[in-house]
């Protein structure tokens, strides 16, 4: 347990010099941890990981040094390191502010990744959208090579590394890994079956780590200082190093905050440092983890924001994404925004999602015109349950979790739109 | 078959190349290539990405069709794309829609008769902190009101 409020990334935000190589050398010890990581064993490397309670940052909270402990150690195909800069669960803005403001904790983090596995060649597949931040990270990357931190023979070590920026086109789905691959690989973004997983086949059929940007931006202060100093910025056992974490929605002070992993609870969050919801209005429900996580009453707030508390009341981190909506916010209709996206954004390869999605929208789209009957809120219950772990990928689960978690905690709101009409 | 790309155009392909283990993985390099020297993806320049890759016409529709971001009908001279996500919704994104679809006299996913704009809504652009966020062309603009985006529709040329 720490009391310890020290920050990693955040005070370099907003700044920006503090995008440039000088800077990170200078004020950011840039570049020290690499040559310290290519003076060891990669076994030694993945330990001092494992030490550190890195849990990916994208989502699923998966042990960063357990991933790469499954990559084979021999393989005949080139192995891949591949980040994950996709950053399209709705609520999710903190991975942009990392490659524009400090690409170099990317940079450098991909090269000593690259190391650990065996692997010679790096790929960032950044989000279509992100046409600056790509451009920012395109020049970040040439001043490395420039420089002798990417290439042959990085810093004389003997060691090479590439790394090239692939621009995703505007696909929410190629956020999950293998549908990221396919994209990578130049398909259509569609999830493949698994197994096989990325680490036995991955990107181009080689062995391949999927990391998000924020995790691999951690690696640097790890190498440097530890993996029982990282472990120790956390506040849970197993959940090592600080979080960055993204409020939005009904606040007085919305943007990214940095706390050591489950140093803060949501209630402490909203009201002691985003300043309280806006125009002093009641809160009537937090979404805590991105929009796919099931969403929390304002009872329920006095939890701490991290992986184990959130899963233990039947929510998730996920990206440490939190929405606030204030009282007087229709969730009915929020819903139906959500599922649309879903729909949307729904690849089409398993028909419990692509059927299952589009029929829930316009079953809340009736309920909204006040044509609903009471059975349509079961008949709501009844299709997500039967897309919840249905589908290739956890599209189906993000579409299907915030129906039954918003139908179970605001029935009376989809009830008074069913009983009193459109103007309930 | 006359040739729609420009030089440019393959000679930012032929840089990228040895940074991929085949030809195919360049094919979303190569769609946005394209579309942005030709502000759309026409026809014929789907078929030029498929003879310069060696693959068959269809698999470039395919793949072309499956991202948003590729447009397969000509766009205005400008492109508003207004994120309607939930953190931009909460915060007043619809506002803005209704306010562009009134100003500019089209509605959602039209483009204005003198092709100056294009107006879509989009999914979430990851500027949630600081909603409500649109893209204007490669831009983001954050923190939009509907004063602020009245400034910069008329600031376009």
């Amino acid at each position: 347990m720490s009391t310890s409020n020290e920050t990693l990334f955040i005070q370099h935000f907003g700044n920006e010099e503090s995008r440039t190589l000088n800077y990170y050398l200078n004020q950011m010890n840039g570049y020290t941890a690499l040559k310290k990581a290519l003076g060891m064993k990669p076994d030694q490397l993945i330990e001092e990981v494992k030490a550190s309670n890195l849990r990916g940052r994208g989502g699923a909270g998966f042990p960063t040094g357990v991933k790469w402990g499954f990559i084979p150690k021999q393989s005949d195909r080139p192995k891949y390191v591949v980040i994950n800069a996709d950053e399209s669960e709705p609520g999710t803005f903190k991975d942009r502010d990392i490659m524009r403001y400090t690409p170099f904790l990317l940079l450098e983090g991909m090269v000593i990744t690259g190391h650990a596995i065996g692997s010679n060649v790096g790929y960032i597949y950044i989000r279509g959208e992100y046409t600056r931040e790509a451009k920012l990270l395109n020049e970040a990357i040439q001043t490395a090579y420039d420089r002798g931190y990417l290439g042959k023979n990085i810093q004389g070590t003997g060691f090479d590394f590439d790394v090239t920026v692939h621009r995703g086109a505007g696909a929410y789905i190629c956020g999950e890994e293998t549908a990221l691959l396919n994209s990578l690989e130049g398909k259509r973004g569609e999830p493949r079956v698994k197994p096989p997983f990325p680490a036995i086949e991955g990107a181009f059929r080689g062995p391949t780590v999927v990391n998000n940007v924020e995790t691999i931006a951690n690696l640097p202060f790890i190498v440097n200082r530890g993996g029982k100093w990282f472990s120790d910025l956390g506040n849970l056992p197993g959940s090592g190093g600080t979080r960055l974490v993204g409020v939005s929605g009904h606040v007085k002070k919305p943007g990214l905050y940095e706390f050591g992993a489950g140093g803060v609870t949501i209630r402490e969050l909203i009201y002691d440092y985003c300043g309280g919801i806006l125009g002093d209005k009641k809160l009537k429900a937090v979404i805590p983890g991105g929009s796919s996580s099931p969403v929390l009453r304002a009872d329920e707030i006095d939890v701490i924001l991290d992986i184990e508390p959130l899963q233990k009341i039947g929510s998730m981190l996920g990206t440490a994404s939190v929405m606030v909506v204030s009282e007087d916010y229709n969730v009915v209709q929020l819903l139906r925004r959500m599922i649309h996206f879903y729909a949307h954004e729904s690849c089409g390869q398993c028909t419990p999602c692509r059927e299952g999605s589009q029929w829930m929208e316009d079953i809340v789209k009736k309920i909204l015109r006040g044509q609903g009957r009471e059975e349509d809120i079961d008949l709501l219950e009844d299709i997500a349950s039967n897309i919840d772990g249905k589908t290739l990928c956890a599209l189906g689960e993000a579409v299907a979790w915030p129906v039954q978690s918003f139908v179970k905690k605001f029935r009376p709101d989809f009830e008074a739109f069913i009983r009193g009409g459109a103007h309930a | 078959m006359a040739k729609v790309l420009s030089d440019q155009f393959y000679s930012v392909m032929k840089k990228l190349e040895p940074r991929y283990p085949n030809k195919v993985a360049l094919m979303l390099p190569a769609l946005h290539a394209a579309q942005e020297e030709m502000g759309w993806l026409p026809p014929e320049s789907l078929d030029e990405i498929a003879d310069y890759i060696g693959c068959h016409p269809a698999q470039v529709r395919e793949v072309a069709s499956f991202y948003t971001m590729y447009n397969l009908k000509p766009v205005g001279k400008h492109h508003i794309k207004i994120c309607t996500n939930v953190a931009c919704c909460l915060r007043g994104a619809y506002d803005l829609v209704d306010h562009c679809e009134k100003k500019l006299g089209i509605k959602v996913g039209q483009t204005t008769d003198d092709r100056k704009f294009t107006l879509h809504e989009e999914e979430c652009l990851g500027a949630c902190g600081t909603a409500p966020a649109m893209m204007l062309d490669d831009d983001y603009h954050e923190n939009l009101d509907t004063t602020r985006l009245d400034e910069l529709l008329d600031s376009m040329e």
